[in-house]
């Protein structure tokens, strides 16, 4: 399975399959601020990498997710 | 168009630049508002247009509006999010309607304003309040979505209290203060909370922790410390003696305008971001008071666009300190907060809008 739907399925608690590219953050009730967080925390454990500010407010959807990872040279 | 807002610094337009900017931005939201909510139109149309509060361009509504209608721009199954203020004991909370735009742009232009303070990197945040005040989820309190919104500033987060008992977590303290010595790390909490339950209980335990260069932003009324005579000087001096912030902020911001808040400086002023802006009024005549005169704080802020929260008159009191000269540097207003006002004038306040709204024409 794609390793980023992988780590966003788990930090909404959501199963991989409702997870597209075009999900957009807040834009289900799973995907709020809290659940946001959480994915930070889990991205960057799994990629070994510490988003920026920017990069957080900037991840306002899986695809977005994927362009803000490819920066870091994290395979996504 | 709002996107000119982002591209813009955020404490740098001079006076003239920046009206303009807000004027039309303004003036298009009133516009919207006015033909996307019924109770708003309805409170607008009273008036004849050249007697509007505040102008015609950003007519002001007493924020007490927002305890007493469903004020919503957006139909119901575009809100994804109610935020309620606390309200003071025996009124009704203010109940702010927030589609995915707005929230967004919330989130966005407090980036600008916080980043431009902290720097865009994200340091260990410690926050100075109790896990559950983030618990639910669907409808925050205003402390809750503020704790919420200022983590993203943060990675590592640590609870410094332990629950509504308001004691000390040890265990999150002692990690920090382990994990990070000499190092920046940044706090977040309302100010009463940071004074009485994190500061003065360090003091008690007789600690001192060992942070350098921290950063501690909050908010939240002095009024509380006030009755104490805890000064704004004498909160910096103990949080840097106690815990190592050398660097505080406190801001002033409202729940109807979350995004757009007001920075204290490094000159000890509050400071009108790009996005925002302040007005002093005469209580009497709504009349624009000058730099340095007392009155009625109205807040002005380009985000709101799923309520017509855009230009709100508070309860507080307030005095402009100057435009465009703080010896920071920023430009902008830059203003202090001088308390609440009394009973009898917000009554005053709010009574200047006594039309009645009809009712359920709100989502
Ligand atoms: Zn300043």
């Amino acid at each position: 399975m794609d390793k980023l739907v992988e780590i966003v399925a788990k930090s909404l608690m959501l199963p991989a399959e409702k997870i597209t590219e075009e999900l957009k953050y807040n834009s289900i009730p799973e995907w709020d601020s809290v659940a946001h967080m959480a994915l930070v925390t889990e991205l960057e454990d799994a990629y070994g990498i510490m988003l920026e500010t920017d990069d957080i407010v900037g991840m306002s959807s899986v695809a977005k997710i994927r362009e803000i990872l490819s920066k870091y040279d994290a395979a996504a | 168009m709002i996107e000119e807002f982002f591209e813009q610094p955020v404490y740098g337009l001079a006076k003239a630049e920046k009206a303009a900017l807000l004027s039309r931005e303004l003036g298009e939201l009133t516009r919207h508002h006015d033909a996307a909510c019924a109770p708003y139109h309805s409170i607008l149309s009273a008036y004849p247009p050249d007697a509007l509060p505040g102008g015609s361009v950003a007519p002001f509504l007493p924020v007490s509006m927002f305890k007493m209608h469903s004020l919503s721009s957006v139909p119901q199954e575009q809100i994804f999010k109610t935020m309620t203020s606390s309200g003071t004991t025996g009124q009704a909370p203010s109940r702010i309607f927030l589609d995915a735009e707005t929230a967004q742009l919330q989130t966005r232009a407090l980036t600008r304003i916080v980043t431009s303070f902290i720097g865009p990197k994200r340091l260990p945040m410690l926050i100075i309040d109790h896990p559950s005040v983030v618990k639910d989820r669907r409808t925050f309190s205003a402390r809750g979505a503020g704790i919420l919104g200022l983590m993203t500033f943060g990675r590592d987060h640590r609870f410094a209290l332990k629950d509504e008992t308001m004691e000390l977590d040890w265990e999150s303290i002692e990690y920090f203060a382990q994990k990070y010595p000499d190092s920046p790390i940044f706090a977040f909490g309302f100010t009463f909370m940071v004074w009485q339950h994190f500061l003065q209980q360090l003091k008690a335990a007789g600690r001192k922790l060992p942070f350098a260069d921290a950063i501690l932003i909050h908010s939240g009324g002095w009024k509380k410390l006030e009755a104490e005579k805890v000064s704004n000087d004498i909160f910096k001096g103990v949080a840097k003696d106690i815990a190592g912030f050398s660097r505080v902020h406190n801001f002033y911001g409202m729940v109807e305008q979350t995004g757009s808040v007001f920075m204290e400086c490094e000159a000890g002023r509050l400071h009108a971001p790009l996005f925002a802006d302040i007005i002093i009024r005469d209580p009497q005549d709504w009349r624009e008071c000058a730099i340095g005169e007392a009155g009625v704080i109205q807040v002005l802020s380009v985000l709101p666009r799923s309520y017509p929260g855009h230009s709100l008159l508070t309860e507080d009191r307030g005095r402009l300190l100057g435009e465009d000269d703080c010896p920071c540097g920023r430009m902008g207003k830059t203003f202090e907060v001088l308390g609440r006002l009394p009973k009898a004038e917000v009554r005053g306040c709010s009574d200047t809008f006594a039309q009645p709204v009809p009712q359920g024409a709100a989502a």
